[in-house]
């Protein structure tokens, strides 16, 4: 890789090829260099999943796994992903690597409109690939950047306490 | 801040993956300054989004390996500008020899954000309610910065000029952070006080202090969202310096913060209860720290 080209200076906006592993998938998209992440995922790929609400990193919405790790879609311009692999939602439920957490959610009522779900389900999923057995407070702790405008957070703390003890008596994690 | 007014998109930008120092210097040259090197993005994606600011190039440094890793040199642990906040809470070397960083980390954001934002950006950027610019006040840090003229170190305590303002020049970038080991004579002690976790805090502080036996030999105390900048309170230390850590010496700390801060007036929290809740916060650290012996 070599130096900046002049010529690049005079063509903001003009749009550029990203390539990306989604849900699995190659992928190839032309965005201009202001493009979040999630606008690409939503518009250009049509992964609706992830939910743009505030674009400002507060509410949690938009969390996808990045290379593996729950990040913000609506922090990161596309072009900035370029190269790297992306999970979204869709591609989490594909698998089956939440279905315990979808279904325990879905039990116990932890969803109402929805909007939160798929930021909460990356949040929940990260926090249990990290730490097994988590606490009501770390789960707390784990979701205190994920804002739920319905159910009042108990029932989905219930759901991942819940996952939590269930896959450590099974004795694996998915 | 009233969303209704404000458009959530950036304004249109060139984008620069550097692999090299220089070539992140040389691209922020000839875009005539109007450039912003990128991080973790975890304050300048908001910012362009709410279009406070709209750079005509957008410089992505994470793609330079030489900004990366923590590794010890000599008596410094050396901290890539590039270390993510959650490597602080994954990293060995930083548990044992910056102890004050680990124990800072879990109050800084939430972990998604974590994932991606970086040391380096959150002491280039200084926003006085970080956790991070503060504690390499109390450590006693040292800022490595590359710049067109070359390579500098700026100690913490000459870093932080004012509200975002830094010793930083326009094109300048931070490289690493210099860390001294953290040494058996030492101590130290973490804590905030903020409405909800994760919160940016309405008062923090680290404290790092070095004993000869049960007295007090050197003591470095920072603040965070005290004022425009992460604020040392020297009056609070030199009460200390000398002397065991008893009830009497705490108070006097206490006392000495009346003179050591000036909190800004703020609709959300009056100077007075700042400085409250600044004293009650030493009290406890303090008391930790004696605890800790
Ligand atoms: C919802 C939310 C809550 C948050 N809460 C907290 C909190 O409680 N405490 C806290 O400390 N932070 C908090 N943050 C901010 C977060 O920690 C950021 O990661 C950090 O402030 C900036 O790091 P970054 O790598 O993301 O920098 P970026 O956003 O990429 O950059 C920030 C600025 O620094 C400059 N910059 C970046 N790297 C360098 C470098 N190496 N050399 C020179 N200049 C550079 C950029 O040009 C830019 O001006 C929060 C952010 C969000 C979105
Ligand atoms: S849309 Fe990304 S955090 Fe709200
Ligand atoms: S279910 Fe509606 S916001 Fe959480």
């Amino acid at each position: 890789m070599s130096g900046i080209d002049d010529s690049l200076l005079n063509e903001a906006d003009e749009t550029v090829r990203v390539r990306l592993i989604v849900n699995g998938r190659k992928v190839a998209c032309e965005v201009a260099p202001r493009e979040t992440l999630v606008d690409c995922l939503r518009d250009s790929l049509e992964l609706t999943g992830t939910h743009a609400g505030c674009e400002m990193g507060a509410c949690g919405a938009c969390l996808v796994q990045l290379d593996g790790r729950a990040v913000h879609s609506c922090l990161i311009f596309a072009v900035q992903a370029d190269g790297a692999t992306v999970d979204t939602i869709e591609g989490l439920s594909e698998r089956g690597a939440i279905a315990d957490l979808q279904a325990e959610f879905h039990r116990r009522n932890a969803l109402q409109c929805g909007f939160c779900t798929p930021g909460m389900l990356v949040n929940a999923h990260e926090l249990l690939s990290q730490v097994t057995q988590p606490s009501r407070e770390e789960i707390r702790d784990a979701l205190s950047g994920n804002y739920c405008r319905c159910t009042g957070y108990e029932a989905i703390v219930d759901a991942i306490d819940a996952v939590a003890k269930a896959r450590g008596t099974s004795g694996g994690v998915t | 801040m009233d969303l209704g007014e404000t458009a959530v998109k950036a304004r249109a930008f060139s984008y620069f993956r550097a692999a090299t120092i220089d070539h992140a210097l040389d691209a922020h040259a000839r875009a005539g300054d109007d450039a912003r090197f990128i991080a973790g993005g975890q304050s300048l994606v908001p910012a362009l989004s709410l279009r406070l600011q709209a750079p005509r190039l957008m410089i992505d440094i994470t793609h330079i390996d030489e900004l990366r890793g923590v590794r010890r040199e000599g008596g410094h642990l050396r901290i890539g500008a590039l270390t993510r906040h959650c490597e602080m809470l994954s990293e060995p070397l930083i548990a044992e020899f910056a102890p004050l960083l680990h124990a800072a980390a879990p109050f800084v954001a939430h972990p998604a954000i974590r994932n991606r934002g970086t040391f380096g950006g959150s002491v280039a950027l200084a926003d006085p309610a970080s956790e991070f610019p503060a504690m390499t006040l109390a450590l006693d840090a040292e800022i490595e910065i590359a710049g067109p003229s070359g390579r500098r170190r700026v100690r913490a305590d000459d870093f932080f000029i004012d509200l975002f303002e830094t010793a930083l020049q326009p094109g300048e970038l931070i490289t690493a952070i210099y860390v001294p080991l953290f040494r058996a004579d030492q101590r130290f002690a973490f804590d905030e006080l903020a409405r909800r976790r994760g919160d940016y805090a309405l008062v923090g502080c680290g404290i790092l202090a070095t004993f000869a036996g049960e007295r007090i030999h050197d003591i470095r105390i920072s603040y965070l969202s005290v004022g425009n900048t992460p604020t040392r309170v020297r009056g609070a230390e030199a009460t200390l310096v000398g002397s065991r850590l008893d009830a009497v010496r705490i108070a006097a700390a206490q006392a000495a913060l009346e003179g050591d801060l000036a909190p800004p007036e703020s609709d959300e929290v009056p100077p007075a209860m700042r400085l409250h809740l600044a004293r009650v916060l030493l009290g406890r650290l303090l008391g930790r720290l004696g605890e800790a012996a």
